[in-house]
């Protein structure tokens, strides 16, 4: 019998992906991560907390399979914490859930279930696994449109695909929640989680005043040509796009258009200057071989977002993407990922935003 | 077939306590606090187990409060104590290496006004007489030191430090979780000397949710439940009559025990630590093996997590522990390997193995047949 460990958060997802995998004939283990210190960090949402322990765990006995609770919290602390907090004070945008995934999920957690003599690890996100160990495997776009999630998974190569399962990538998230009513899942109408699980009540601000001071101090707004324009309440405040909370009057709408966190300044311009041409990215993985120079790829810069078309010339050092058309408001820290442009929904892989080039004005 | 080897965690309930219990739910539904028959008839089994108790202790039945579980007695001791005695000053002392019984409700009292000091313990996992001594002053309302550490079964001369914290301040009252010690070693309250000491029925074959705490004739704590002034007022609530009789059995049979139990589990923790020192040459024993409960073996292994190894003993159908287990279920560093010295690293491949009554050869040969092959799993990720 093949043994499979599946995450479970004490979402529905997670819950179905369990219950979809014992259906199948999986010797089935669930377990949860203990992520942050203390017994919660969020009363709200997330992974972490202590009601969606006893949610998963009560859901396991339903499904009639072990499950424990392991503790990764300093793991998660000297990795994604740590990053979140680097990036916020070096002025990137950072996304956590990208991070745990490469250090956590997919890594220490992967890992981890190897050693418990699991054959796979399952997951509750919306992406599709395609191929064999011989053909190779492909990673494909939840089939649920709205609620993909392969955009997070962009650093899965071929050894984690091996060994990695998303059953409840193959459904419509609708489905997914009436399989949790019918099998009585006390998960099946628990919305789902956007905020970051150890960020409290989703108070970013909050979490940035108290726990990055260096990225709090106040400094000043400038403009494009390096006028002071007003004052910013510290570098983690804003992202590349922002336009709310800028307290400023310049008689005309401006946008955060970048963030220099060694000088403590924060630029505001007009939409145009939001404007990007090319972007290079770093970290780069790719579920397959990296493609030839020039190749034509989609791309989305943020989780849900649109997606651009452009040119992918890699190299061992990163990746340079040029836009067909200028794409508005890209903030580095945010990852890239990399869509075929023959099959929109195939994964090519990823990374994470390093630099970005204005777009040429027009003449 | 399961292999049960988490006796400091909780005890099966024996045979006879099941009986007893079961026949008492059946038959006497009285309320010991009413006057009539069924009343009377439930008072009686209530004070025939005070008088169980008292004697398993070394202690008179009118020092006996019974409470709904260890936690609560340690709760009450330490509440309890301090309140009634805030006049006297708000120095509390407490050893490192506590059960979060205490440790917590300490926490407590500090953010209640009161100063706490923690007292070190020793890399052997003892607390020493003069260093808990050494903390009392004129201001000094109570300490607290346990008996028997749960996680390394390590005794303490309890006698020794209520002597000599007496000694200091004689107005000072000395606690003893003692929720380890009954059946494990043999208690003599009024010969160590202690005010206060903490029980829990479950730790020796009785059941769940039933405690006491040992309130020395002459001292007094204020109450933390309130109500229909039972148990002299010290905890209020209608009496657990089934659990407390339970109890009451539990440690009459504990008591009696104590030493031919030591004898056997003594040979087979023997038994257990040659064979793994044989499979697993650089397996760090915590805390020493002197002074140390028969039944309790706690040890590290370099390399490894224990929560992975917990996970693979009970696919194997071994059950022991490692570190503290927080609500979730999580398992956290345990604060009694840091506060006798281990590093986090080996503190978290960290395996306690406690024996009990139900022991047997099987459940020895049973960890010493999986835990090398299992180890060598867990560290072949690492």
């Amino acid at each position: 019998m093949r043994k499979a460990v599946v995450a479970m958060s004490g979402g529905v997802d997670s819950s179905v992906a369990a219950a979809l995998l014992v259906e199948r004939g999986y010797d089935v283990t669930g377990i949860m991560l203990k992520l942050w210190r203390g017994e919660t960090a969020n009363n709200n949402s997330g992974c972490c907390n202590l009601g969606a322990a006893e949610d998963a765990r009560r859901v396991a006995d339903v499904l009639g399979i072990p499950f424990y609770v392991l503790n990764f919290a300093e793991h998660f602390e000297d990795t994604v914490v740590r990053n979140f907090h680097e990036d916020y004070s070096a002025g990137r945008t950072p996304n956590p859930c990208v991070r745990c995934n490469q250090w956590v999920k997919f890594g220490a957690l992967l890992e981890r279930a190897e050693v418990l003599g699991a054959d796979v690890l399952a997951t509750g996100h919306y992406a599709r696994v395609r191929g064999t160990e011989r053909d190779g495997f492909r990673l494909l776009r939840g089939r649920d449109a709205n609620k993909d999630q392969s955009y997070v998974l962009w650093m899965l190569g071929q050894r984690e695909l091996a060994r990695t399962l998303f059953p409840v990538g193959e459904m419509e998230k609708a489905e997914t929640r009436r399989i949790a009513e019918e099998l009585g899942l006390r998960t099946a109408r628990k919305p789902d989680s956007q905020e970051i699980c150890f960020v409290r009540d989703g108070d970013l601000a909050g979490y940035v005043t108290e726990n990055i001071p260096g990225a709090s101090v106040p400094g000043p707004l400038v403009d494009t040509g390096g006028n002071v324009v007003g004052e910013h309440g510290g570098v983690a405040r804003y992202t590349i796009g922002q336009r709310k909370g800028l307290r400023v009057s310049l008689g005309r709408p401006v946008f955060v258009t970048s963030i220099d966190a060694e000088r403590n300044t924060v630029v505001v311009g007009d939409r145009g200057d939001l404007a990007v041409g090319a972007m290079d990215v770093m970290e780069l993985r790719f579920v397959s071989q990296a493609p030839a120079p020039g190749t034509r790829v989609h791309v989305q810069h943020r989780a849900h977002g649109e997606v651009n078309e452009g040119n992918l010339t890699a190299d061992a050092h990163g990746a340079r993407i040029e836009f067909d058309r200028p794409v508005e408001a890209i903030a580095p820290g945010q990852s890239a990922a990399f869509y075929s442009a023959t099959d929109p929904d195939e994964l090519l892989g990823g990374g994470v935003i390093s630099a970005t080039v204005p777009a040429a004005v027009p003449a | 077939m399961e292999h049960y080897l988490d006796h400091a965690a909780t005890t099966p309930v024996l045979p006879e306590v099941t009986d007893l219990m079961v026949a008492i739910l059946r038959e006497d539904y009285g309320n010991p606090s009413s006057v009539h028959g069924a009343g009377r008839r439930a008072k009686e089994l209530v004070e025939d187990a005070r008088d169980r108790v008292a004697r398993a202790i070394g202690a008179r039945p009118d020092e006996i409060v019974f409470t709904g579980g260890g936690t609560e007695a340690d709760n009450l001791a330490l509440k309890g104590a301090a309140a009634k005695l805030r006049g006297n000053g708000e120095h509390v002392v407490v050893s490192a290496f506590e059960h979060h019984a205490v440790l917590d409700a300490a926490h407590w009292l500090e953010g209640q006004g009161f100063d706490v000091s923690i007292a070190p313990v020793t890399p052997e996992g003892r607390a020493e007489s003069e260093v808990v001594a050494g903390l009392v002053g004129p201001r000094t309302i109570l300490v607290s030191v346990m008996t028997v550490n749960n996680e390394i079964g390590t005794v303490q001369h309890i006698k020794a430090i209520a002597d000599a914290v007496h000694g200091k301040n004689p107005h000072t009252v000395v606690h003893t979780d003692a929720v380890q010690a009954l059946g494990n070693v043999p208690v003599d309250l009024h010969a160590w000397g202690v005010d206060l000491a903490a029980f829990a029925a479950h730790k020796l074959g009785g059941p769940k949710g039933v405690g006491a705490l040992f309130v020395r004739s002459g001292v007094a704590v204020d109450a933390i439940v309130h109500g229909g002034g039972q148990e002299r007022g010290m905890r209020s609530g209608t009496l657990n009559v089934a659990g407390i009789a339970g109890f009451g059995l539990a440690a009459e049979i504990a008591a009696k025990e104590v030493y031919e139990k030591s004898e056997r589990l003594l040979a087979m923790r023997e038994r257990l630590l040659t064979g793994l020192r044989e499979s697993i040459p650089d397996l760090v024993v915590n805390g020493a093996l002197e002074h140390r409960v028969a039944g309790n073996l706690n040890v590290s292994i370099p390399g490894t997590e224990g929560e992975t190894l917990l996970l693979l003993l009970d696919q194997a159908g071994i059950a022991c522990s490692s570190g503290s287990a927080c609500a979730s279920g999580a398992l956290d560093p345990s604060h009694v390997l840091l506060s006798i010295g281990s590093s986090r690293q080996l503190a978290r491949g960290s395996l306690r193995f406690s024996l009990g009554r139900a022991s047997t050869d099987e459940d020895v040969e049973a960890v010493l047949d999986a835990l090398p092959g299992i180890v060598q799993q867990a560290r072949r990720a690492a």
